[in-house]
């Protein structure tokens, strides 16, 4: 599986309901996510890519897309 | 050594249910419920300010300390809605309260204030004596109650709680604190002047769930104390779902979390010692074991305190 295809997956989880998020598409602003299904997502994120996502990157902005969470995630890497 | 020696709150008459509020904000009552865990809120009269609701709070304290105010040497006062300025209304509650002459210290933090000024009074305590802390808030006067200003209107309440802090005697002695700050999310959660209060609750929301255990995780462990084994966790009244939250991450039972937000909502800095009020009075005595008091909020500053 392919970054893109893995961070979709964990979204999923953690939403709990059957979405199919397009890559640019905002979390927040379609429900996929909210503010406590957000923690899942970094927690479910640090241990999918075996990372340690500091304090001071925990803005809901870098989170906020799959493309957003690849392009971050690719920086860490 | 000090001493957690009293506790006392006050809640304004007035109750305001989430079918009274849901309809200002363009919110559903079932939503608001789920999203919060609040059922009902208090709102101060408009002839209540923060200092009087602070002034009842102590008082109630005081009465249940069952000692004059000739005997308390300072008092230190947390509030993050004061309604101006300068002077805050520690000076207004310590002459009110019989205190005249006596050192009184604001706090202007909101939310995590009043355990930093527990933390701060356990060691005044050796030069002052007993200190009286007080968290004062009127909330409700400073969210924006229209749909714009939803997310932050349903979670907030008024009220006042109060504890007295001694050097000599007490239902449980502070052990141990864990304070911190973190002024990279200064504009996470903001009051300003002449502005609503604002607040970006996926933040608030992500750092709280990391900081908040890790504190409570950190105080415990110094102090060898596993979390199974505290007998009462006490925190500031935030969102139901943020202490199930914590309450996992912690490790504890959830049961063992005390909760009055259904009934409260979120009266900022006085929520923890609301909370410790009514939890000490039903307790009658009886601890159960060591107990840990914790809160985060605006600064963002958080922390945990150990007593037992």
């Amino acid at each position: 599986m392919d970054r893109q295809t893995r961070i979709v997956e964990i979204v999923k989880r953690v939403a709990g309901k059957p979405i199919e998020p397009a890559p640019e598409e905002s979390l927040f602003e379609s429900g996929a996510l909210d503010s406590f299904t957000l923690v899942d997502l970094v927690a479910g994120l640090e241990k999918e890519f075996a990372v340690k996502i500091p304090d001071a990157d925990l803005t809901p902005r870098k989170f906020d897309s799959v493309e957003r969470i690849e392009a971050y995630l690719r920086n860490r890497s | 050594m000090a001493w957690l020696r009293a506790l006392g709150s006050y809640l304004p008459a007035r109750v305001v249910d989430n079918a009274e509020l849901a309809p200002l904000v363009g919110a559903d009552a079932a939503w608001l419920l789920r999203s919060t865990g609040i059922e009902e809120r208090r709102y101060a009269a408009a002839d209540e300010t923060v200092a009087t609701l602070g002034i009842a709070a102590a008082k109630n304290c005081l009465e249940a300390a069952g000692i004059p105010a000739a005997d308390v040497g300072m008092a230190i006062v947390s509030s993050g809605s004061a309604e101006r300025r300068f002077p805050g209304p520690a000076s207004t509650i310590a002459a009110a309260c019989g205190m005249a002459g006596k050192p009184a210290i604001d706090l202007p933090m909101a939310s995590a204030g009043s355990l930093f000024a527990i933390a701060l009074a356990a060691e005044l305590t050796r030069a002052y004596g007993n200190v009286l802390v007080v968290a004062s808030e009127i909330m409700s006067r400073v969210v924006r109650m229209d749909p714009a200003g939803r997310d932050t209107a349903i979670l907030f309440g008024d009220g006042a709680g109060a504890c007295l802090v001694s050097p000599e005697t007490g239902f449980a002695e502070i052990v141990d604190s864990v304070l911190a700050t973190d002024g990279d999310f200064a504009d996470a959660l903001h009051l300003d002047f002449d502005a609503p209060l604002s607040m970006d609750g996926r933040a608030i929301i992500l750092q709280a769930s990391r900081k908040l255990p890790r504190a409570i995780g950190e105080v415990l462990e110094r102090n060898r104390v596993l979390p199974t084994e505290v007998g009462t966790y006490l925190l500031h009244q935030a969102n139901l779902n943020l202490i199930t939250r914590v309450a996992q991450a912690v490790g504890a039972p959830e049961e063992r979390f005390f909760r009055n937000i259904a009934r409260c909502g979120n009266t900022s800095s006085a929520s923890l010692l609301i909370a410790a009020t009514e939890w000490w009075r039903g307790a009658g005595g009886t601890l159960g074991g060591p107990i840990v008091l914790a809160a985060f909020g605006a600064g963002l500053n958080w922390g945990a305190l150990l007593a037992r």
